[in-house]
């Protein structure tokens, strides 16, 4: 068992300007299961195998306890690693497979047996390890490449996207297995997803990438309540938050009729930089639908409703005299809100919703940043 | 009409070259002309217009030849009189064909592991090198010389000259030797290495076609595979008698066997060289001497059988493995 840190480490790839991982800091508790998360091309899985040391490191260092890994080989650095598509020996049955780490490390025959025959039984593996990798499942083979890591308990576990190969079901299903099982040995374990769900369910903290720059690190409730920036914030829940950028008058934002009061640090918080704008979120579940002419909500006009059984979503578009900002959730340009699936509006229809007290995000409409 | 059977001058060939291209294109013509015309074709005569010509050809060309090989080989040397199995006999028991025999036996032997080895290294070795294009390029090339023009190549690096003074060796091999200040040999003449000196003009050649296959197979060796190889601890050696090796054993076994058929039909290489003296005669070599050299049809025939009974095995062995490689995909 080890803590991780990356001090400020670098990879720049020969013949690009722009390095994909840039200065990452980050530091990962003993123990602790952290999910690296962001679009594709973010640098995450740059960092895991940075870590992993099948990635030069042009700048900074990585340490895996108290030890500089940096320049150290990956067989020599004490982790194992389960790749997207399992990277598993095709010629070898699963047992070689699983056992191969030790076969090389020179260890006794009985030995690497009894380790393999436990990793199988955790992962209810032993009746195939026998068997080829192609006559396997795709599920049957992931849990090959999570037991060919667990036969070598390492210090710390690297995972890159290892569930993205399974249908939808299968996934959820191995979500909880994966979870569950990292509690249960306590390996460090470093998880990379594009899947913000999967980080948010998996991780005991999540760090969010972007560009290659590390955005946010803390626990799913802070980065689902406390976004720091509006990337995070758009980024992080499902469906993604409504984020618009706004007038401020009179210490208070302008969004469609409705005027939501700022907190007096926030106001203060404004640069010349902003324009006497200010960006404003609100995730689809913070809207309660009111009466009209209520003080503080404003008009949405009801485009679609997506029935979810337990849960009923309405995309619709923002009414608005004053015609200021534009208010849109993730990648489309609808406002999202969640109501009651027992109440549901028609298409077309005209509902009112207000923010619920407090539960509005605030960022600098310049720099993106939090504010308050 | 005669000059279209009995052309003379240059103008009445390019006139029966025309004829020729003419009848073909309407020949094609007709026949892609009437493939879309009925509607309504059995099967059985769809499967005979694709398979049958290829029947034909196969009987005609193979078949039919095969069985009279076989007949003759039980006839005497002008195939008049029935002899038995007295071929045979003389085949594997007489002490020139013994040496044939075993010249084929250390040839198929050598020549497809070799080939094979030093292909493979070789193309491990370039695998991703700066200069690869070239280096590939530069052993692949033997593969588009003939192989009577490989022997003749090698004759003359193999040349040699006896070592007087005033006498200026022509040879590569024994101009090198005479500059290291060691007497020049007769590659060709001396038993046994001759076979040997034989054998390497065609792993010369057949190397670059193992390289080429090999090659691309490593490349179709995923890239996680090899990180997780070396996440387990391998390296170098490790690695290619770990990974490199087993992932690419399918085409391993297809450049093994595809050479080591050719290794036993080769021909030009001895006929060029040494024409089968010296001891170096090989099977097909020998088949060819007996049947048109020494007029002795039946012993011929027996070797050229010889031959393909060789050849059989492998060739079983060779389909099995391209269905077992089609199977793993």
């Amino acid at each position: 068992m080890a803590t991780v840190t990356f001090d400020h480490a670098t990879r720049v790839y020969p013949g690009t300007e722009r390095p994909a991982v840039d200065q990452l800091n980050l530091h990962i508790e003993d123990g602790e299961f952290l999910v690296l998360v962001g679009p594709s091309g973010c640098g995450k899985s740059t960092s895991l195998r940075m870590l992993a040391g099948l990635e030069d490191v042009n700048g900074g260092r990585i340490l895996i306890g108290d030890r500089d890994v940096t320049d150290v080989q990956p067989k020599d650095r004490d982790i194992a690693m389960v790749f997207q598509n399992y990277a598993l020996y095709p010629h070898m049955s699963v047992a070689d497979n699983m056992g191969f780490a030790l076969k090389i490390a020179g260890t006794p025959k009985a030995e690497i047996r009894q380790r393999v025959e436990e990793a199988a039984k955790i992962l209810d593996l032993t009746e195939y390890l026998d068997r080829k990798p192609k006559a396997l499942s795709g599920g049957q083979r992931q849990r090959v490449a999570m037991g060919r890591a667990i036969v070598r308990q390492p210090q710390v576990f690297l995972m890159d996207e290892p569930l993205s190969n399974l249908d939808a079901k299968l996934r959820v299903q191995t979500r909880t297995q994966i979870a569950s099982l990292q509690r249960r040995l306590g390996v460090t374990t470093v998880y990379v997803t594009h899947d913000q769900t999967e980080a948010l369910t998996m991780g005991d903290r999540i760090a969010v990438l972007k560009g290659g720059v590390l955005q946010q690190v803390g626990t799913p409730r802070e980065m689902y309540d406390a976004p720091a920036n509006v990337f995070v914030a758009g980024f992080i829940g499902s469906p993604a938050m409504n984020i618009g950028t706004f007038d401020v008058k009179e210490g208070a934002a302008l969004v469609g009729n409705a005027q939501i009061p700022l907190e007096r640090s926030m106001v203060a918080g404004l640069t010349d930089a902003d324009a006497g704008k200010v960006t404003v979120g609100f995730r689809p579940e913070s809207l309660d639908v009111v009466p009209s002419g209520t003080p503080g909500s404003f008009q949405v006009q009801v485009n679609i409703v997506e029935e979810l059984g337990s849960d009923a979503y309405v995309y619709g578009s923002l009414q608005s005299d004053l015609g200021t900002g534009e208010l849109s959730a993730g990648d489309s340009d609808q406002v999202i809100v969640r109501i009651n699936p027992r109440d549901v509006p028609m298409k077309g229809d005209i509902i009112n919703v207000a923010i619920k007290a407090g539960h509005e995000h605030v960022f600098s409409a310049s720099s993106g940043n939090r504010l308050g | 009409m005669d000059w279209l059977l009995e052309a003379g001058s240059p103008a009445q060939k390019f006139g029966v070259m025309a004829v020729a291209i003419l009848l073909f294109v309407v020949v094609m013509g007709a026949i892609l002309f009437a493939v879309d015309r009925p509607k309504r074709v059995p099967r059985w005569v769809v499967a005979v217009g694709f398979v049958g010509p290829a029947l034909l050809g196969l009987a005609f060309g193979l078949v039919y030849p095969g069985l009279v090989t076989i007949k003759n080989s039980f006839f005497d040397r002008s195939g008049a009189e029935f002899v038995g199995f007295d071929n045979y006999v003389t085949a594997f028991t007489n002490e020139q064909f013994l040496i044939v025999l075993r010249n084929t036996a250390i040839w198929v032997l050598v020549a497809p592991v070799l080939s094979t080895l030093i292909g493979l290294v070789y193309a491990v070795v370039v695998d991703r090198s700066r200069f690869e294009r070239f280096a590939k390029a530069l052993i692949f090339l033997p593969m588009a010389i003939s192989m009577v023009g490989a022997s003749i190549i090698w004759r003359f690096v193999y040349e040699f000259k006896p070592d007087q003074p005033g006498v200026q060796q022509t040879g590569l091999l024994n101009q090198l030797l005479v500059w290291l200040g060691l007497p020049p040999q007769q590659f060709l003449i001396n038993q046994p290495w001759n076979t040997v000196f034989l054998i390497v003009i065609l792993i010369w050649i057949q190397s670059g076609f193992a390289m080429t296959l090999l090659s691309a197979a490593i490349k179709a060796i995923p890239d996680d595979i090899t990180e997780a190889a070396r996440l387990d601890g391998l390296h170098g050696l490790g690695m290619f008698r770990y990974i490199t090796v087993p992932s690419i054993r399918p085409a391993l076994v297809v450049v093994l066997t595809t050479i080591a058929i050719t290794t036993l039909k080769v021909f030009d290489i001895v006929r060029t060289t040494t024409a089968g003296q010296f001891g170096t005669s090989v099977v097909a070599n020998e088949f060819y001497t007996q049947s048109f050299r020494q007029n002795n049809a039946g012993l011929g025939a027996a070797l050229a059988v010889v031959l393909f009974i060789l050849v059989i095995p492998i060739i079983v062995y060779n389909v099995r493995q391209l269905r077992l490689a089609e199977e793993v995909r």
